[in-house]
C-alpha cells in the first residue's frame, strides 16, 4: 500500500508564510489607502462635472474651461502655483495641529492675522527692506502661534474643548484684523477700502516672470521640508506622533503628553500666521481682504487629503488650487460660480473620513491573499 | 427528592479563529431553587461559558437544553425571552438616569404619549418587594452605592422574566455589609424558585451560599461536586495547578540592599471602596519578588501607585535613589531606573499603530545617545531595533512594520526588548506571559533571571501559578487587597498551599508576613 | 450712568428676545443631538440652508410657511445625511460636519446665485416673511407689554419648543431611549433599544430645529437671505446647550445670556467704540461662559472625590 506523502511544515516555513502574509496585507493597506483617495477625487469631480452639465448652456465648453482651463497660458499656470502656496502653508498647520487629535480650527484667522501683522511690520518698520522681511515673517508666525495657543491653553486650565473655543477665536480675531483695516492702517484717500501700502521694496521678488509666482514658493517648500524633518527625524516630533496615536502609551512611556499637545497647535497654527505674512508680501502691497480669505478651510481639506504626511501636503494643495483656479476661469467664461468648489471639497472630506469606504473591500482582499499564501507557503 | 434540571450545557467546546481554545467539553448542569458556583481561576474558561449561555459567544460544538428542550442561543437579548438574565462585573447602567429609568427602559409603561413615571414606579417597588431588595425608584444611578447598583441590575434581569441569574463575580466590588445583604438576598430569590449560577473565586463565600459547584480548569471541566461534601481544600486542588511544569535553572538568588519599598498603602477605587488595604513590602536588588493572587485582588492598583500612573493613595512608596522632593511621574521613575511591562499590553505597552521601531525607543528616545543636537540619531536607533529584534527573536520581516500586525507573543517581546533593555534598578513586570505561547514565555522568563543576576529588583506580578513559582525567588500572595501570605523560599511552597492562600482559605499572620518588608 | 439708560429702554429688552429666538432653535438642536451620543457641527451650515431654501420655498409659493417647511425638511435631510455618514461608513463627526459647513457657506452662494444673478442677497426674492403677533392684553402692560408683544411667530414658537422640548426628552419613552443611547451604549442595547435608529431619530429631531432657526434668521429676524447670515449662531449654541447642560430649560437661559450680549452690541454702536469690537462681544462672552462652566465641572468632580474620601472613608470601611 503506498501512503500519500505528507508534506511537512517545518517552524521555520510557518513563520517565513506569517511573515509573508504581513508584507502582502501591508502592501494591501497602502494600496487602499491609494484607492480610497483616488476614488474620492474622482467621484467629487464627477459630481461637479455633472452640476455643470445641467447648469450650463455649453457643458462642454464649460467643463472644458474648468479642467483644461488652467494649462492654457503660463500665467493661469502661475495661478495654480501662487494659489497652492498659502494653502500649503494651512495645510501643514491644520495637519500639525490634527496628529494631536485635537480639533483647533483657529488656522484660518491665525492666516488673517499674520497677514495683517505683516502688512503693519511692512509699513512701519524702520529697518531695511531683508531686515522687515524676515522680521515680518517672524511676526505673522508668532501671532498666528498665540492665536493657536489661546484654545490649547483653556482647554487644559478649564477643561473646555477646543473646537468651539478655536471656532469662536476664529470670529474674535477677524473682526480685531477688520477693526485695525478700518481704523488703523486704512488709507483715506484711496477710493476702495485698503490699507496703506507697506515701504518700497518689501515684497518677495517675482520667480518666474510672466507669472506672479514669487520667492514665498520657495519659502513654501523650506517649510514643508521643515516640518517633514522636524516630525519624522527630531525626538520632538517623535513625541508628537507617539501622543497622537495612543496617548495612554506615551503618557506610560514618560512622555509628557499636556505640552507636546499644546506646542503643537501652537507652533501648527503658527504656520498658517507664516504663511498670512508670506502671501502679504509675496503678492501684495496693501492688506484688501475685507473678509478672512478662508483658506483655514482649504486646510483641513488639504490636511484629509495628505493623510497626516507632511511631504503630501504641496501635491494636495496643488491639487486643490487647480480646482480652484479652474472654477475661477469658469466664472470668468462662463455664469457658473466658483462657489461650485465648495461640493467638491464637501465630498472629498466625507468621503475620506468615511473608514467604511471601501472596507469591504479591503477586507476581502486580505482574506483572499491571506489564504492564498497560506496555502502557496507549503510548497 | 431530587429537583428539577433546568438548564443543561452538554460538551461545550469552544476554540476561538486565532486557535485558543477557551472551552473543551465543559458541562453545567442546574437545578431549580439552586445556587450553582462555577469556579475556576481566570483564563478557566468560565467567563466564556457563560458568555455562551448569554447569547454573547456561540459555542464551537455542543448543546443548551432548557428545560429538556434544545436551544440555540443566538443573542442576548434571545437569552432574556428564555428567561436568562446576567449581572456583568462591569454594569451595564446609565448613571445619569433613575433607578427606575434603568429599569423599565425598553419596556416603557406608557399613558397617550409619555411615559407613565407612576407605572414605572409602581413596577420597580412591585418586584422590589417581592424579592426584598430596598431600591429607590427615582434616585439617579449615580447616586447609589457599589451594592446598590447591583440591585438594579439584578432587578432589571428580574423585572424581564429571568429564572435563571448569571452573577459574575459578584461580590469583587462589594464591602463585607453588601454582601451579607446579597447573600441573604440570593437566598431569597432561591427560595422563589429562581436558579443563580455564582461565578467566583472565593472559596469561603461559595461554601456559604453555594449548593452546588462546577469546577473548571484551564478550559476543561473538571466535575460537579455538592458543596457541602467537598472541602475547599479539595476545590482548591481541583482549580488551581500546573498544566506544565516548567522547571527554571536559575542560581540562588543574592539580594541585597532594597531598591523598592511600599509602606501602608491603601488605596481607594473610584466608588470608594478599599482596595488597597495597609500593604508593606519591599524588593531588594538581586531578587525576584513574586506577588501571586487571582486579579482582581488589587494587584493591578497596586502596581499602577508604584509605577506612577496613579497618583491618589496613602501611604509611601520609596524607589532607592529617588528623594522625597522629586515629584513622582513617570518620567522621574523611568530616569531613576524604574522599568514597567505592563498588563494591559494594548493600552500601556505597545502603541498599535506605531511600527517596531519606534515602540522600542518610546523610553530612551530623549536621551543623548539617540539624539544628534536637533535631529535623531537614525544610525542608533535603527542599529538599536535591529539589535534587540535579533536578541529578543521578535518574529518580523522588518523594523517597521506596525506593531499591530504581529501576533501577541511578538507584540510582548517588544515590550519586553523596551524594557529589559535599558540599565536598571527595578523592574515591575505585570502579568508579562499572560496569553503568550510557551517559546516566549520561557525566553522571557530566562531574561528576568538574567536581570536578576545583574542585581536588578524584579517585581513580578502573576496570576500564572507555575510563573510565580518557577520564578520568583520569594513570594506573596494578595487577596482582598492585602498580603495573605509570605514566602521566603519559593521553592517551599506547594501549589496546594498556594491555591489555599489565593483563595481566600488561609491567611497568615502580620508576624509571619513581617519578614517581607526587611 | 447711560447703560442704564439702554437697561431701561423695553426695546433693549425686546431686542434680547429677538437675537435669543435663532439661537435658542440651534442650542436645542445643539442639545437634541449631544443627548443621542453625537455632537452636531453642522448646525451652523443647515442653517444656513435652511434660511435659503425658506426664502425659497417662501418665494415660491409666496407662502412663509410653506418656506418654513422647505427649511426644516433640508435641516432634517442634512441632519440624516451626518448620521448616515457617522455612523454606518464610520465618518468622523466632526469630518463630515465641516464638510456640510462648506458646502453651505459656497452651495448658498452658488443656489442663490442661480436664481437671482446676485451673490450676496436675495432681495430679488420677494419671498414672504413669517407674521409677526401682537398679543391683545399682553401688549396693553406698560413697559412688559413692550417687551413681549409684536414678535414675529417663531419667537413665540421657541420658547414654546422649550417646553416641548422638555417634554419630549424626559416624559416620553423616545426621549429615555435618546438619552439612554447617548449615556451608555451597551445599557441600551443590552435591554433592546435599537441604538442606530434612535440616533438617527435624535439627528433628525436635531435637523428639525436647525430648520427653525435658519427659517426664522430669513423670514423674520431679517427679511432676506444675505451671504454669512449665522455669523457662527450654529457654533455660539453648541457652547450654550453645553453652558445650559444639555437640558431645554438650561439652554434656554443660557441663549437668552448670549441674546443679552447681542442686543447689547447692537446698543452700544451709538458709542464711540469701534464696531468690530462690539460684534466680538456674544462671540467673547461665549468664550468666557464656556470656560467657566467647563472650569466649574472639572473640579467639582475633583471635589467631590476629595470630600468623599475624606467623609465617607470610615462609613464604608466599617461596614
Amino acid at each position: 500500500m503506498k501512503f500519500p506523502k505528507i508534506k511537512r511544515v517545518t517552524k521555520e516555513q510557518k513563520v517565513e508564510k506569517q511573515l509573508n502574509i504581513t508584507k502582502e496585507v501591508r502592501k494591501i493597506e497602502q494600496r487602499f489607502e491609494f484607492l480610497r483617495i483616488g476614488l474620492a477625487l474622482i467621484i467629487a469631480l464627477s459630481v461637479v462635472l455633472f452640476i455643470i452639465a445641467l447648469v450650463s448652456d455649453d457643458p462642454l465648453f464649460a467643463i472644458r474651461e474648468m479642467l483644461l482651463g488652467p494649462f492654457s497660458s503660463l500665467r493661469r499656470m502661475g495661478n495654480v502655483i501662487e494659489a497652492a502656496i498659502p494653502i500649503t502653508f494651512t495645510g501643514l498647520a491644520i495637519t500639525m495641529v490634527f496628529k494631536t487629535h485635537r480639533f483647533n480650527l483657529a488656522a484660518d484667522s491665525a492666516f488673517y492675522l499674520g497677514a495683517m501683522v505683516t502688512l503693519m511690520v511692512g509699513m512701519y518698520s524702520p529697518l531695511p527692506p531683508y531686515a522687515t522681511i524676515v522680521i515680518g515673517l517672524i511676526a505673522g508666525f508668532i501671532a498666528g502661534g498665540i492665536v493657536g495657543f489661546i484654545p490649547a491653553l483653556i482647554n487644559f486650565k478649564f477643561g473646555a474643548n477646543e473646537l468651539v473655543v478655536s471656532l469662536m477665536l476664529n470670529y474674535i480675531v477677524s473682526f480685531y484684523v477688520k477693526y485695525l483695516l478700518n481704523y488703523v492702517v486704512r488709507d483715506p484717500y484711496s477710493a476702495s477700502l485698503q490699507s496703506y501700502p507697506m515701504q518700497e521694496g518689501i515684497n518677495l521678488g517675482n520667480l518666474v516672470s510672466g507669472t506672479r509666482i514669487h520667492y514665498g514658493l520657495i519659502l513654501m517648500v523650506i517649510v514643508v521640508i521643515v516640518a517633514f524633518i522636524v516630525l519624522y527625524k527630531t525626538k520632538w516630533g517623535y513625541a508628537l506622533r507617539m501622543t497622537g496615536l495612543n496617548e495612554k502609551f506615551s503618557k506610560y512611556s514618560g512622555i509628557k503628553v499636556a505640552g507636546v499637545v499644546m506646542l503643537a497647535q501652537a507652533i501648527g497654527t503658527g504656520i498658517a500666521g507664516f504663511g498670512g505674512a508670506v502671501e502679504m508680501m509675496g503678492l501684495y502691497t496693501r492688506f484688501r481682504w475685507l473678509e478672512s480669505p478662508g483658506y483655514g478651510w482649504d486646510g483641513v481639506i488639504i490636511a484629509t487629503l495628505a493623510r497626516g504626511n507632511p511631504a503630501a501636503v504641496p501635491f494636495a494643495a496643488l491639487f486643490l488650487a487647480y480646482i480652484r483656479t479652474g472654477a475661477d476661469i469658469l466664472n470668468r467664461t462662463t455664469n457658473i460660480p466658483a462657489e461650485i468648489i465648495s461640493l467638491v471639497q464637501a465630498i472629498i472630506i466625507t468621503l475620506i473620513a468615511a473608514q467604511a469606504f471601501l472596507s469591504k473591500q479591503k477586507q476581502k482582499q486580505i482574506v483572499k491573499t491571506s489564504t492564498v499564501v497560506e496555502q502557496a507557503g507549503g510548497q | 427528592m431530587p429537583k428539577e434540571v433546568v438548564l443543561e450545557m452538554k460538551d461545550i467546546t469552544k476554540v476561538y479563529p486565532n486557535g485558543v481554545v477557551a472551552n473543551e467539553n465543559a458541562n453545567l448542569k442546574l437545578h431549580h431553587s439552586e445556587i450553582h458556583a462555577l469556579l475556576g481561576e481566570n483564563g478557566a474558561g468560565k467567563s466564556t461559558l457563560m458568555k455562551i449561555l448569554f447569547g454573547i459567544e456561540h459555542p464551537t460544538s455542543g448543546d443548551i437544553f432548557l428545560h429538556g428542550e434544545n436551544v440555540k442561543i443566538k443573542s442576548p437579548l434571545q437569552a432574556i425571552e428564555l428567561g436568562i438574565g446576567m449581572v456583568h462585573q462591569h454594569f451595564m447602567l446609565d448613571e445619569k438616569l433613575t433607578v427606575a429609568e434603568n429599569i423599565i427602559l425598553g419596556m416603557e409603561p406608557k399613558k397617550g404619549l409619555s411615559l407613565d413615571f407612576k407605572k414605572a414606579e409602581q413596577m420597580v417597588r412591585d418586584i422590589s418587594e417581592k424579592y426584598n431588595f430596598k431600591v429607590e425608584p427615582n434616585k439617579l444611578v449615580m447616586d447609589l452605592s457599589v451594592g446598590k447598583k447591583q440591585k438594579v441590575e439584578i432587578l432589571k434581569a428580574l423585572i424581564r422574566g429571568a429564572k435563571i441569574l448569571i452573577l459574575d463575580e459578584p461580590t469583587a466590588v462589594l464591602t463585607p455589609q453588601e454582601t451579607v445583604e446579597l447573600f441573604e438576598q440570593l437566598n431569597i430569590l432561591k427560595d422563589q424558585g429562581h436558579s443563580i449560577v455564582f461565578i467566583s473565586h472565593k472559596l469561603k463565600e461559595v461554601k456559604e451560599i453555594c449548593d452546588r459547584a462546577t469546577v473548571m480548569r484551564l478550559g476543561h471541566y473538571q466535575g460537579e461536586y455538592e458543596v457541602k461534601n467537598i472541602s475547599v481544600a479539595e476545590i482548591s486542588k481541583l482549580m488551581v495547578g500546573r498544566d506544565v511544569v516548567r522547571n527554571i535553572e536559575k542560581k540562588p538568588s543574592k539580594p541585597k540592599n532594597i531598591a523598592l519599598k511600599v509602606e501602608n498603602l491603601r488605596v481607594l477605587n473610584d466608588e470608594l471602596k478599599v482596595v488597597v488595604k495597609d500593604v508593606n513590602f519591599a524588593v531588594k536588588k538581586g531578587q525576584i519578588l513574586g506577588i501571586a493572587g487571582v486579579e482582581g485582588n488589587g494587584q493591578r492598583e497596586l502596581i499602577d501607585c508604584i509605577t506612577g500612573l496613579e497618583s491618589e493613595y496613602q501611604g509611601k512608596i520609596s524607589l532607592e535613589g529617588m528623594d522625597k522632593d522629586i515629584k513622582v511621574n513617570v518620567k522621574n521613575l523611568r530616569e531613576h531606573g524604574m522599568n514597567h511591562i505592563p498588563e494591559d499590553r494594548l493600552t500601556y505597552g505597545v502603541s498599535a499603530e506605531a511600527s517596531i521601531s519606534d515602540n522600542i525607543i518610546a523610553n530612551r528616545y530623549d536621551k543623548k545617545e539617540y539624539n544628534k543636537n536637533v535631529l535623531q540619531n537614525r544610525k542608533k536607533i535603527v542599529g538599536l531595533s535591529e539589535e534587540l529584534i535579533k536578541q529578543y527573536q521578535i518574529k518580523t520581516d522588518s523594523k517597521d512594520t506596525l506593531v499591530r500586525m504581529l501576533s501577541g507573543g511578538n507584540m510582548q517581546k517588544v515590550v519586553a526588548a523596551r524594557e529589559m533593555s535599558t540599565d536598571m534598578k527595578v523592574l515591575i513586570a505585570d502579568q508579562p506571559t499572560r496569553g503568550i505561547d510557551v517559546g516566549t514565555a520561557a525566553f522571557i522568563h530566562d531574561r528576568i533571571v538574567e536581570l536578576r543576576d545583574q542585581d536588578v529588583a524584579v517585581l513580578l506580578v502573576s496570576a500564572d501559578i507555575n510563573e510565580v513559582l518557577e520564578v520568583s525567588d520569594s513570594l506573596i500572595v494578595m487577596y482582598e487587597g492585602e498580603i495573605a501570605a509570605y514566602f521566603e523560599e519559593s521553592k517551599s511552597v506547594s501549589e496546594e498551599e498556594l491555591g489555599l492562600y489565593m483563595l481566600g482559605i488561609k491567611k497568615m499572620s502580620s508576624e509571619e508576613i513581617k519578614g517581607v518588608s526587611q | 450712568m447711560e447703560l442704564l439708560e439702554i437697561f431701561a429702554n423695553p426695546s433693549f429688552w425686546f431686542g434680547v428676545l429677538r437675537a435669543t429666538t435663532p439661537i435658542l432653535f440651534a442650542a436645542m438642536a445643539a442639545l437634541i443631538a449631544s443627548r443621542a451620543g453625537i455632537t452636531n457641527l453642522a448646525i451652523e451650515g443647515i442653517m444656513s440652508f435652511g434660511a435659503l431654501f425658506a426664502v425659497i420655498g417662501s418665494w415660491l409659493t409666496q407662502n412663509a410657511w410653506i418656506g418654513l417647511m422647505t427649511s426644516i425638511i433640508v435641516g432634517i435631510i442634512l441632519a440624516l445625511f451626518l448620521a448616515y455618514f457617522h455612523l454606518k461608513m464610520k465618518a468622523d463627526e466632526i469630518m463630515v460636519a465641516i464638510a456640510i459647513n462648506l458646502l453651505a457657506t459656497g452651495g448658498t452662494i452658488f443656489i442663490l446665485f442661480m436664481l437671482t444673478g446676485d451673490k450676496s442677497t436675495s432681495a430679488a426674492l420677494n419671498s414672504v416673511v413669517l407674521p409677526t403677533i401682537s398679543i391683545p392684553i399682553i401688549r396693553s402692560i406698560p413697559f412688559l407689554g413692550q417687551v413681549l408683544s409684536g414678535h414675529n411667530v417663531l419667537v413665540y414658537i421657541a420658547f414654546i419648543m422649550v417646553f416641548v422640548m422638555h417634554y419630549l426628552l424626559f416624559k416620553t419613552p423616545l426621549g429615555l431611549r435618546i438619552r439612554s443611547v447617548g449615556g451608555n451604549e451597551h445599557a441600551a442595547e443590552s435591554v433592546g433599544v435599537f441604538v442606530h435608529k434612535t440616533k438617527y431619530i435624535g439627528l433628525a429631531l436635531s435637523g428639525m430645529l436647525a430648520g427653525f432657526a435658519g427659517a426664522y434668521m430669513s423670514l423674520g429676524y431679517m427679511t432676506v437671505f444675505t451671504r454669512g447670515m449665522v455669523a457662527g449662531r450654529g457654533f455660539i449654541a453648541l457652547a450654550a446647550a453645553n453652558v445650559g447642560g444639555r437640558a431645554p430649560i438650561g439652554s434656554m437661559f443660557s441663549s437668552m445670556l448670549f441674546g443679552f450680549f447681542d442686543s447689547l452690541g447692537n446698543n452700544l454702536q451709538r458709542f464711540s467704540i469701534p464696531n468690530e469690537f462690539i460684534y466680538m462681544i456674544p462671540y467673547i462672552a461665549t468664550i468666557v461662559m464656556f470656560a467657566y462652566f467647563s472650569h466649574r465641572r472639572m473640579t467639582e468632580k475633583k471635589r467631590v472625590n476629595k470630600k468623599l474620601a475624606k467623609g465617607q472613608i470610615s462609613e464604608e470601611e466599617l461596614a
